[in-house]
């Protein structure tokens, strides 16, 4: 009867849920098939172009322009002139007003910038929808509240813009890098050059649409978009200063470059952060951070937690815990709205992680991938855990920006701060522990921008973010965040 | 119903493993996870899945003082036929009764298939003497109830009296011979996930075959959240003794959509082997219409009136 019963209910029990595609509709965006640059708020028919696509299915999206070098010193001549003639005179309360219109544009037309940074970028829509949106909005909002209180800021040391601020910024967050840079930037009374990643111009070309519908005075943005010879023009021009976030290989050459022209910089560059658990934590709570940390958005994130470090007593069940979660990753196309790994952003990224996991596995650590069916056309990669690494292996010391984690161990509190800085990078940290006073003592010795608590790629324009050594210098978000665009007495 | 092994004093945890970790919850990590599971996107065939599972994991409950045998009688009708118009709609897994009107379910629900699921144990404080617990549980065994879904003592519970908690269990576990036993931790009284993780384990080592959330007579009732905490507790078991315990949410749940979010958040934490009303159970007393409406709605793409669905 027991085993008749028992066969009854495998019967009924289904070998799984599949859940019917969920697709948010592309029709909401409208893609132009060329774009120009834009400049002194209107589209320059570029010299040169080529052709963007979707990562996920490699379709074409879009024509649009390689700036030359002298387009690109067209669009900072622009730029000088709107700071001359107007912007950098107009009271605060008045530039306010624009980021105020911005910020409101953008959450109104949030979905369709949602959609185009899924397409273009490869990143899922439930991640561009709920994160790079609200968060790129945020910024606006937060940094229209201090165009009018910089002198409250800085007291006594007469806040003055910079000047022409030129932008440069990466692939993985293309529209909240945008908004990280041009918000502070405009607050503080400054006009911008702005030219996005390679492979990811489209939404930043939508955000012209924006600039135009809040009629902010032309030539304050402009936006000229190509590879790394645009974002060089950029960094010989005739620039106040310059912004980058990107790689640390480039960050240095920016550095070289700028060596003795008095221009400032500030550098946004690379990670290979430690996230720390201790045996005390809230286990499947800090699972969820651990994937958090390293598969939210494939693992494209300069702060992605990277090197897992776990206290010896409870790696096995980390591990195991870990392994079944990622079970339930769902990898595919990036606007179905139940997808959480969509695809990898380029064929060069693609290629770059491959090799670091060849070698992780040539120098003797395991993977594991969870079974998962990746789609043909594309750039795509499964997620990856590496168990039995060593501090020396590359995997554990160069930055893979892809789904791939390396576990490593600790025994003690002080041997997880001595591991977690040996890295010549430090840009954050993540610390899992229910003990308040370890999460304090832990945070205190850690050599990095960001630290978070229970907690892990979490984000808030009121908060600084920016890192120590190789990660580069500088801060973005805050109050800290005007600081790189105002000059002082 | 496959029924877990009965062990003589319900089972033991390996503890010494276990020990230093038994109890912390972080709230702000457990809600958001619980909230971005809420957020999957179920639609068509998928949803239809679910729907269906949803009245087959429907423990229709009434536990009103106004309760009748008249009453239970067109409930259980209703739990066995929930659509008459369509054949094709599946019955519920039990009609859920106050001890009294448990002989009204079994003359009804007889060889239908549906269980009679009777509360006990002083339901719903738990603050009565434990023999006359035991008592009420031998009763409603006696008169034919294929489950009990007893009340743990909160009072002891959070006095720091475990030892009373878990023994209570035991014992009703005891009294209850092949019935099955659902525990409830009437989670909104327990205040704390941490509460709430602690006492499923309780139950669990006890001998629960299922653990359930609440009476429904609070309003902090079912949430995803303290679930999906159970859920985890659950996890936790299976792994390191194999033993399935199954879950009951209940109170609160009205809507078909919350029954899909539960779904989810069942499927994506224990996998597709707990998709079964023996392992699963949504205990609620409005929810069956709303699910009858969806999937009419799934089939023919049109809402229909309220009045085409009865009410029991």
């Amino acid at each position: 009867m027991a085993e008749l019963e028992k066969k009854a209910r495998q019967a009924l029990v289904p070998s799984g849920w599949d859940y019917a595609p969920a697709p948010e509709s592309r029709e909401i965006v409208r893609i132009e098939e060329r774009y120009g640059h834009f400049v002194g708020g209107e589209w320059l028919e570029p010299k040169e172009s080529y052709t963007t696509i979707s990562p996920a299915s490699e379709e074409p999206l879009a024509e649009v322009g390689q700036a030359t070098p002298a387009e690109v010193r067209a669009a900072i001549a622009t730029a000088r002139e709107a700071f001359e003639n107007g912007w950098s005179a107009l009271p605060g309360s008045e530039r306010a007003k624009y980021l105020f219109r911005i910020a409101r544009i953008l959450q109104e037309r949030s979905r369709e910038f949602a959609v185009l940074e899924s397409l273009n970028g490869g990143k899922p829509i439930k991640e561009s929808r709920d994160v790079d949106l609200p968060l790129a909005a945020a910024h606006f909002f937060y940094y229209a509240g201090w165009a009018d209180k910089l002198e409250y800021a800085f007291p006594n040391r007469r806040p003055r813009p910079v000047g022409v601020a030129g932008q440069i910024i990466p692939w993985n967050f293309p529209l909240l890098m945008l908004a990280w840079k041009i918000a502070p930037a405009l607050a503080a009374g400054n006009t911008v050059v702005l030219k996005p990643a390679e492979t990811t111009p489209l939404t930043a070309l939508l955000f012209c649409d924006v600039v135009r519908q809040a009629e902010l005075p032309p030539g304050v943005v402009n936006i000229v978009t190509g590879d790394g010879r645009a974002g060089a023009a950029i960094v010989e021009g005739d620039v106040d200063k310059i912004a980058f976030t990107g790689s640390t290989e480039v960050g240095k050459a920016i550095q070289r470059e700028l060596a003795g022209t008095g221009k400032r910089l500030t550098l946004e560059l690379g990670g290979k952060a430690a996230n720390i658990v201790f045996d005390d934590c809230a286990l499947d709570q800090a699972i969820e951070g651990i994937v958090n940390g390293i598969y939210f958005n494939q693992g494209h994130v300069c702060c992605a937690g990277s090197r897992l470090f776990v206290q010896e007593s409870i790696h096995e069940d980390v591990v195991k815990k870990l392994k079944r979660r990622m079970q339930t990753l769902r990898v595919g196309d990036p606007l179905d709205k139940n997808t959480d790994i969509g695809a990898i952003n380029s064929r060069m990224q693609l290629e770059k992680i491959e090799e670091l996991v060849e070698a992780g596995k040539e120098e003797g650590a395991e993977i594991y991938q969870p079974p998962c069916r990746l789609p043909e056309k594309g750039y795509w990669f499964a997620p990856t855990v590496f168990t039995d690494v060593a501090q020396s292996y590359r995997i554990a010391q160069e930055e893979i920006f892809g789904p791939v984690l390396s576990v490593l161990t600790f025994r003690t509190p002080a041997e997880a701060v001595e591991k977690a800085n040996n890295t010549p990078y430090g840009l954050s940290a993540g610390i899992w522990t229910e003990k308040g006073s370890r999460i304090l003592w832990m945070a205190e010795r850690m050599r990095a921008g960001v630290v978070w608590a229970n907690t892990f790629n979490r984000f808030d324009p009121a908060s600084p973010f920016g890192g120590y050594k190789e990660s580069g210098f500088g801060r973005e978000g805050g109050r800290h965040g005007l600081e790189p665009y105002l000059e002082f007495d | 119903m496959a029924k877990a092994p009965v062990l003589a004093r319900g089972f033991e945890l390996p503890l010494e493993p276990r020990l230093p970790r038994i109890g912390s919850i972080d709230a702000v990590a457990l809600e958001a996870r619980a909230d971005s599971l809420a957020k999957r996107s179920i639609k068509k065939e998928a949803k239809l899945f679910a729907l269906e599972l949803a009245i087959r994991m429907t423990d229709l409950t009434t536990l009103e003082g106004a309760d009748t045998p008249g009453k239970v009688q067109a409930l259980a009708t209703k739990a066995v036929k929930p659509d008459p118009s369509d054949p094709s709609i599946p019955s519920c897994a039990a009609l859920c009764v106050y001890p009294n009107l448990v002989p009204a379910a079994v003359t009804r629900l007889r060889g239908t298939g549906v269980k009679v699921a009777s509360v006990a144990t002083a339901f719903p404080s738990g603050q009565s003497p434990i023999d006359v617990k035991v008592r009420e549980t031998e009763e409603v065994v006696a008169m034919g109830a294929d489950e009990v879904d007893m009340v743990i003592d909160r009072g002891a519970f959070l006095s720091g009296r475990y030892a009373k908690v878990y023994d209570e269990i035991v014992q009703v576990k005891q009294a209850c011979g092949d019935a099955h036993l659902k525990v409830i931790l009437e989670v909104a009284e327990l205040g704390t996930y941490d509460n709430v993780r602690r006492a499923s384990l309780l139950a669990m080592a006890a001998g629960a075959d299922f653990v359930k959330t609440s009476t429904g007579k609070l309003s902090g009732a079912a949430t995803l959240p303290v679930t999906l905490c159970m859920l985890e507790a659950i996890r936790d078991v299976h792994e390191e003794t194999g033993r399935m315990v199954g879950m009951k949410p209940a109170g609160g749940i009205r809507q078909a959509k919350q029954a899909v979010q539960y779904l989810v958040q069942l499927y994506e934490t224990l996998g597709a082997e707990w998709l079964t009303p023996d392992l699963y159970r949504l205990g609620a007393s409005t929810l069956l219409n709303d699910v009858l409406m969806q999937i009419r709605k799934e089939r023919t793409g049109r809402y229909q009136s309220p009045d085409y669905f009865t009410v029991d």
